[in-house]
């Protein structure tokens, strides 16, 4: 007890409870940020996640508007709605980033990811992965007697699900772009 | 109208055009354009400082004290790097400075040029935003956007890099009203959340008020209203260590400094409340102490410039984004015009409730013997120092703490001290920053003899410039916040915590030219600090204090607000495994 006779010490708390009690749930966001298309500007954002912590699990990025110097950024990110919220107040300070939209709570909105596919293999197998590509709706845009290229394009659940049909039908390589997502309806986020 | 002149003219011509009449700084191969024109013109002064982390840490100061943007030059490579530490200060507690940079010419970036160094990269981190021009004609808007930037919303750290060409080469020079930007914070705070936090203030029992940098941040309007607020309510008023002036020491409702090292009554006035008002504060980890304990039965309200800084460790009840000063302007005249009321009774029987903590005295000490206690030095520093027109910086450490515990601040901009990167070397160097903006004014840098050595050159500095700083170190011949923490937590392991070959500082000050003063008698004290205020020139004092002071009260790493120690009879393990790996 100290001379103020208040208790002490009477925690088990560790450094790693020390948390408010915001909600511990992960969601998955995906997140629109408009920037100025100047050199430096993907590190800034990428410094950012890098130097907080913050998860990426997919970013693409090209320039959208040649005149206004604006390039788009999507990136894919999971987290608590706290950290979602961080994240999204974070990126506002950049001082070359325009806005930032999260589609994932600003109404439906649609998200595509391109991959390519090089499957190996003879015979029954090279017919079996024709097949299914054409299941997927993939196409063949390069074709030797062993191989195909596959070109697919769809929500990365379909892509996981294409890619992990052609693993034992001799995948050999795969090279994905990233989501890619626009809001669905009339309204535009630039 | 666009004129054309050279990169290195329109560097001088841009921090003419936006009111700069000081720059610190250090000259290198790669900025000699720029200091051959600061050569040849009388309106902007040069400061040769004697380290670039100087040069950065007196534009801090400078800026504090006058709410200003402060200006650093530096030359590329090891230039730039030094410069990294004032930086990442600055960001931390929001100052606005600009630092220009040299950089090898354009046609030789990214081939490891002699003192190339990649500072738009390194920077990137510390800095709210950085350039690196590679035309010339780009120039004069980068310099009057850069402005903008460092002053706009949350102020911060700016650096322009400026390759060796950019610099000869001549160009268009934008003036400062063709300055295009789409960085446009919102200042003005939302009107519904206003009203409920005008409404929340009419009903709270336990109010209080805890304010930050940001106050002093928003300019001296933020500080008057948020006195007459305070006024009119009645509430109680804490701060953090960077607020310590927007509200005066001497005012009705002052609790004192609230924290880790805070008072007493502020921390449980902090814990105990029912609306707690943050007025540009960042609910920072020296603040909240354990955050699963914080403040448990408040509502809480936030006003802050940054977005990022709502809701990032506390949630809050009543977030209201915008600049201090616009929010509180709002907020007075929706409480006035909904009649000015508050709980009366409920105020109080709060105040009867602070007024018994208070009588605890938690900055209490006694001074016996022949030794002087650190508390006793900067009490009587305070009443000596009070009357003058004065302005206090500090290194780190326990010195510091108890400047911001002994010290009374009746002012915004008085007061300069590293608060959120806690940059032992800052107070020196940012000592010369605010005497160069207040050449008459009496400045004082209270330090730790530790902290101190860490920018000692800048003594240099004071002499060629005739700064008459007084530079006030507390020697415990210890690294007392460190040896404090070694014995709280490392079973009094004292490694590599003690100041081992000092040198005799009366003679180093001697060999600077300045003056040396030591004392170790306290009933010599009171001549020797009015003798360090008289004389007419830089002064270091070297006070030799009690070596194994500790710094009270203190909530212990993973505690909340109402588990503070008082006193050494507490501390026996005070701070678990839990509160250990927390700094």
């Amino acid at each position: 007890m100290s001379p103020l006779k208040l208790k002490k010490g009477a925690s088990s708390h560790s450094a790693y409870d020390l948390k408010t009690p915001f909600s511990d749930t992960v969601e998955r966001h995906t997140l629109a940020v408009i920037v100025e298309n100047e050199p430096g500007v993907l590190a800034r954002v990428i410094g950012l996640f890098a130097g907080r912590g913050y998860n990426i699990e997919s970013l693409t990025v090209a320039e959208i508007d040649h005149t206004g110097h604006l390039s788009r950024i999507t990136i894919v990110t999971s987290g608590t709605p706290q950290i979602i919220q961080q994240i999204k107040s974070q990126l506002g300070r950049i001082i070359t980033v325009h806005s930032v939209n999260d589609l994932t709570v600003e109404g439906p909105s649609v998200e595509r990811e391109l991959a390519l596919l090089k499957v190996t293999g003879k015979g029954d197998q090279r017919i079996e992965a024709i097949r299914l590509a054409d299941i997927f709706r993939a196409s063949v845009v390069d074709s030797t007697l062993e191989s195909f290229v596959f070109e697919i394009t769809g929500t990365p659940e379909k892509i996981d699900a294409f890619a992990d049909l052609m693993r034992p039908l001799g995948l050999q390589e795969v090279a994905r772009t990233g989501v890619a997502a626009l809001s669905r309806g009339p309204d535009a986020h630039v | 109208m666009t004129k054309a002149m050279t990169g290195a003219k329109m560097v001088v011509q841009a921090l003419v055009d936006q009111g700069v009449e000081v720059v610190f700084g250090y000259p290198g191969g790669a900025v000699l354009p720029i200091y051959d024109e600061i050569f040849q013109q009388n309106q902007i002064k040069h400061v040769l400082v004697r380290h670039e982390q100087g040069a950065v840490h007196a534009a801090e100061g400078y800026a504090r004290s006058t709410g200003k943007v402060g200006v650093a030059l530096v030359t590329s490579g090891p230039g730039a790097t030094n410069a990294v530490t004032g930086l990442t200060d600055a960001l931390l507690d929001s100052i606005p400075i600009l630092v220009l940079t040299g950089q090898v010419p354009t046609f030789m970036i990214g081939t490891d040029a002699f003192q190339e160094a990649d500072t738009v990269g390194i920077t990137r981190a510390c800095t709210k935003h950085n350039w690196l021009v590679k035309e010339t004609d780009k120039l004069g808007q980068t310099l009057h956007e850069a402005f903008h930037v460092a002053t706009s919303g949350r102020p911060g750290p700016v650096l322009i890099d400026i390759p060796k060409d950019v610099q000869f080469a001549t160009g268009k020079y934008a003036q400062k009203t063709q300055m295009e930007t789409h960085y446009q914070p919102q200042v003005k705070g939302d009107l519904d959340a206003i009203k409920e936090l005008a409404l929340a203030m009419e009903t709270a029992k336990r109010p209080v008020f805890y304010t930050g940098g940001g106050v002093v941040n928003s300019g001296t309007a933020a500080s008057q209203l948020l006195r007459e607020l305070v006024e009119a309510t009645g509430f109680p008023i804490t701060s953090t260590l960077m607020g310590l002036g927007a509200y005066p020491a001497s005012g009705e409702n002052w609790l004192g400094m609230l924290g880790m090292h805070g008072l007493y009554e502020a921390n449980m006035a902090m814990h105990d409340c029912d609306l707690m008002i943050n007025i540009g504060a960042r609910f920072d980890d020296r603040i909240t102490g354990r955050l699963d304990a914080f403040s448990p039965k408040s509502k809480k309200a936030h006003i802050d410039i940054d977005a990022s800084s709502i809701n990032k460790v506390i949630h809050v009840d009543i977030p209201i984004l915008g600049d201090v000063a616009h929010v509180l302007e709002d907020l007075l005249k929706v409480w006035k015009a909904n009649g000015r009321k508050t709980d009366k009774e409920g105020l109080s029987k709060w105040w009867d409730q602070i007024n018994e903590w208070k009588k605890v005295d938690c900055l209490s000490f006694k001074q016996e013997g022949k030794i002087i206690k650190p508390q006793y030095a900067l009490q009587r520093l305070e009443a000596l120092t009070k009357k003058h027109d004065r302005y206090i910086t500090t290194e780190v450490g326990q010195h510091q703490m108890w400047a911001a515990q002994y010290l009374g601040f009746e002012d915004p901009n008085r007061w300069m001290t590293s608060g959120g990167l806690g940059t032992m070397g800052y107070g020196h160097p940012a000592s010369i920053g605010v005497q160069m903006a207040h050449p008459d004014a009496l400045v004082i840098n209270i330090a730790g003899e530790a902290s101190w050595l860490m920018n000692m050159q800048e003594l240099g500095t004071s002499m060629q410039y005739r700064l008459n700083t007084k530079q006030f170190i507390l020697n415990n011949e210890r690294l007392g916040m460190v040896r404090q923490w070694q014995e709280l937590l490392h079973g009094e392991r004292y490694s590599s915590s003690w100041s081992e070959s000092l040198p005799d500082f009366v003679k180093l000050a001697e060999a600077f030219g300045a003056k040396g003063i030591q004392c170790h008698d306290p009933d010599a004290l009171d001549d020797a600090i009015m003798e360090m205020i008289t004389y007419d020139g830089p002064v270091l004092f070297d006070c030799l204090v009690e070596k194994h002071e500790n710094c009270f009260p203190m909530i212990p790493s993973g505690k909340p607000h109402n588990e503070m120690l008082l006193g050494d009879a507490d501390t026996k393990g005070a701070i678990k495994a839990g509160g250990a790996v927390l700094v």
